[in-house]
């Protein structure tokens, strides 16, 4: 602070570092908690509510709770208190259905295996410094099919029905085949209502009108009722394919409308420069339009998949078990019955993981592309 | 500083010989029941220099859009490089990367380094390999004089830059024809010279250039002919000493004094 006093001939000042009263863990205290006396208020309020509810919780879920017992009443009978801390132990007594749903435990290395696929695709996708990345786009395309095969069997591996599918992997391939599909489909919708061919803008105006007018629940109600009334008799179309296509098509409406606001967001010149040095439209729109209509649509983007990701809760009222459902059908048995505080802070817990997860990769993505420019 | 740079007389008079490039014949256009463009008539031969002046307004953007047809036309026939522009999208391509245009807002890729900027239509249109079409888009860099910005994004680049830049995009696709649409109106006046020592350079490789622009320094130095429009329609069209020094039309003269002016 002292240099900041002495005297420099005109034209020659330099650069000096700020006070230090203005940068470090001091300075941000002093300037975000204690700026005011209000300020100084509010922050001893927020520390003695956080002091008030925190130990209490760390007790009841950590310190206190039971991790291995046979039932409900073992549980309880281990505590200082009955029902004064958590009984994970339930959860850990089901951990099987909550992961793999009813698939049969002799074939569950094919999940397994499949989760193991699906980390490396995600890795491939949003992981854009991978060495090798072009294969491994080309993995990721390949990797639903590979899955898929995986998952039901044939051709060698022994067949596995999808009304056994259930639990954590259900939410996977529901929420994974939902996203990875509804964006291409959206892109198109939002292009197709955009377009200057009135049939293709009609109609692209209609799939995505209608099935934004239309609740989830309804689509899926309609998935595992209706849908055998139009289709051809003897043709068994499985309940897991209509359930993804419905999920897929009601996320795909949402996405081409948060995509079509960021195509709005490109300035006319961008469409001139394209079209003006020669580039077809699909080409003027692969390299130039939708990189930069994508970027402004990123938090709109992971809205809807995080809206979606929650979404596939819904499917436990067409009696599909995700993890939810597992929880609820759990709770029916007698031996365990009560413990509802433990499944549902469990489910919680595991969507909160996935949500946070997608929101934190979208920020840092947001951060990465804005540094371009 | 401009005069001396002035294309030698020899280059003018092989180019009266030469053909035709672009010819509109009673052009009209309409943007809903506003009558922008009225019969409009105009031949440009190969490596001539054209600028167009005017009142704001008066339709100087709309016609030079049309020569690569960002806008349409609803009457009349516009002919360039042999071909007639219609609504058919394969000849609109053929034509649109034969032509270059720079805009008054520059328009690069923001997305897109300096040098991915240039190189995008070279690959995606001419089909060029990467490593080739690179090395054209550092040629044409050099020549507007950024090779070194060439890592660059857009927004990291001053106005002059980034217009030199777009210069640099259009020549990449080797245009036999070059719009400008008033290239240093949105520029600082420091930058304005650095993209006009750019465009008379241009002006002396021989390639056909239309420029709507107020620079009168410019069209002194380099245009073999000065058109001037008012109100949708060409009023008067002179080689530029001829244009400055008698002008016909009052509407001429007083436009004139306006810019002048000041
Ligand atoms: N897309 C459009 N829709 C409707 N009117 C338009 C459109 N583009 C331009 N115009 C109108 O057409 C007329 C001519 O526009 P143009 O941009 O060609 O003028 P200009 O001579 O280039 O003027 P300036 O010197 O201001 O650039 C103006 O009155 C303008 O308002
Ligand atoms: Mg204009």
């Amino acid at each position: 602070m002292a240099e900041a006093t002495e005297t420099y001939k005109v034209g020659q000042h330099p650069d000096l570092p700020p006070p230090r009263s203005e940068v470090g863990v001091i300075g941000w205290v002093k300037y975000n908690l204690l700026s005011t006396p209000f300020n100084v208020i509010m922050t001893l309020l927020a520390i003695w509510f956080l002091w008030s509810i925190i130990p209490p919780i760390f007790e009841w879920a950590v310190l206190d709770s039971v991790w291995t017992a046979e039932s409900r009443k073992a549980c309880w009978a281990k505590m200082e208190v009955p029902e004064g801390a958590a009984c994970w132990a339930f959860i850990k007594d089901r951990i099987g259905l909550f992961i793999y749903g009813f698939y049969p435990a002799d074939l569950r290395w094919r999940v397994n295996l499949s989760f193991v696929l699906m980390v490396l695709a995600i890795v491939s996708v949003l992981y854009e410094n991978m060495p090798g990345r072009k294969f491994g786009l080309w993995y990721a395309v390949a990797f639903p099919f590979i899955t898929g095969w995986l998952l039901v069997g044939g051709l060698g591996l022994t067949h596995v029905d999808t009304d056994q599918f259930g639990g954590i992997m259900l939410t996977f391939i529901i929420g994974i085949t939902g996203i990875s599909f509804s964006l291409p489909i959206g892109i198109l919708l939002a292009l197709g209502r955009r377009s200057k061919l009135p049939v293709i803008r009609v109609l692209c105006v209609l799939i995505i009108e209608f099935i934004r007018g239309v609740p989830l629940i309804a689509l899926l109600f309609i998935a595992s009722t209706m849908l055998n009334y139009f289709l051809p008799p003897g043709t068994a179309f499985d309940l897991l394919l209509r359930v993804l296509i419905m999920v897929t098509v009601f996320s795909s409406a949402y996405i081409a409308e948060v995509i079509r606001g960021g195509l709005q967001g490109i300035p006319n010149g961008q469409y001139e420069a394209a079209d003006s040095l020669g580039l077809t439209y699909t080409k003027a729109h692969l390299l130039i339009i939708l990189p930069q209509a994508l970027k402004i649509s990123i938090p709109g983007i992971v809205n809807t998949f995080i809206g979606l990701y929650k979404d596939t809760t819904l499917v436990l009222i067409i009696g599909m078990l995700d993890p939810l459902g597992v929880g609820r059908a759990s709770l029916a048995d007698a031996v365990w019955a009560g413990l509802a505080r433990e499944v549902y802070i469990f489910v919680a817990v595991f969507f909160f993981i996935c949500c946070f997860s997608m929101s934190r990769y979208s920020l840092w993505l947001e951060k990465r592309l804005s540094t371009e420019n | 500083m401009i005069e001396k740079l002035k294309p030698e007389p020899a280059i003018q008079s092989s180019k009266d010989a030469s053909k035709i490039i672009i010819e509109i014949t009673g052009m009209h256009k309409w943007f809903g029941a506003f009558h922008v463009l009225k019969n409009i008539n105009l031949k440009v031969s190969t490596g001539e220099r054209i600028v167009i002046c005017g009142p704001s307004g008066s339709g100087k953007s709309t016609l030079i859009r049309c020569i690569n047809r960002l806008e349409e036309h609803q009457e009349g026939k516009i002919v360039v490089d042999d071909v007639e522009l219609t609504g058919d999208l394969k000849n609109i391509e053929i034509i649109r990367s034969e032509v270059g245009i720079v805009f008054q807002q520059f328009n690069l890729f923001p997305h897109l380094t300096v040098l991915e900027n240039c190189s995008l239509a070279p690959i995606w249109v001419r089909n060029m390999a990467k490593a080739e079409a690179e090395d054209l888009a550092l040629k044409y860099l050099e020549r507007v004089q950024i090779p070194e910005q060439a890592k660059k994004y857009p927004g990291q680049l001053s106005g002059g830059q980034q217009q030199r830049v777009a210069i640099a995009r259009s020549l990449c696709m080797n245009p036999k024809i070059m719009l400008f649409d008033e290239p240093t109106s949105a520029l600082d006046p420091e930058m304005i010279k650095e993209v006009l020592d750019v465009m008379v350079e241009l002006a002396e490789t021989g390639v056909t250039m239309l420029v709507v622009t107020h620079e009168m320094g410019f069209a002194t130095a380099v245009a073999d002919r000065v058109i001037f429009m008012d109100e949708g329609e060409i009023i008067e069209q002179k080689p530029p000493n001829e244009f400055f020094q008698n002008p016909e039309h009052d509407r001429t003269k007083l436009f004139l004094s306006q810019i002048l002016a000041h």
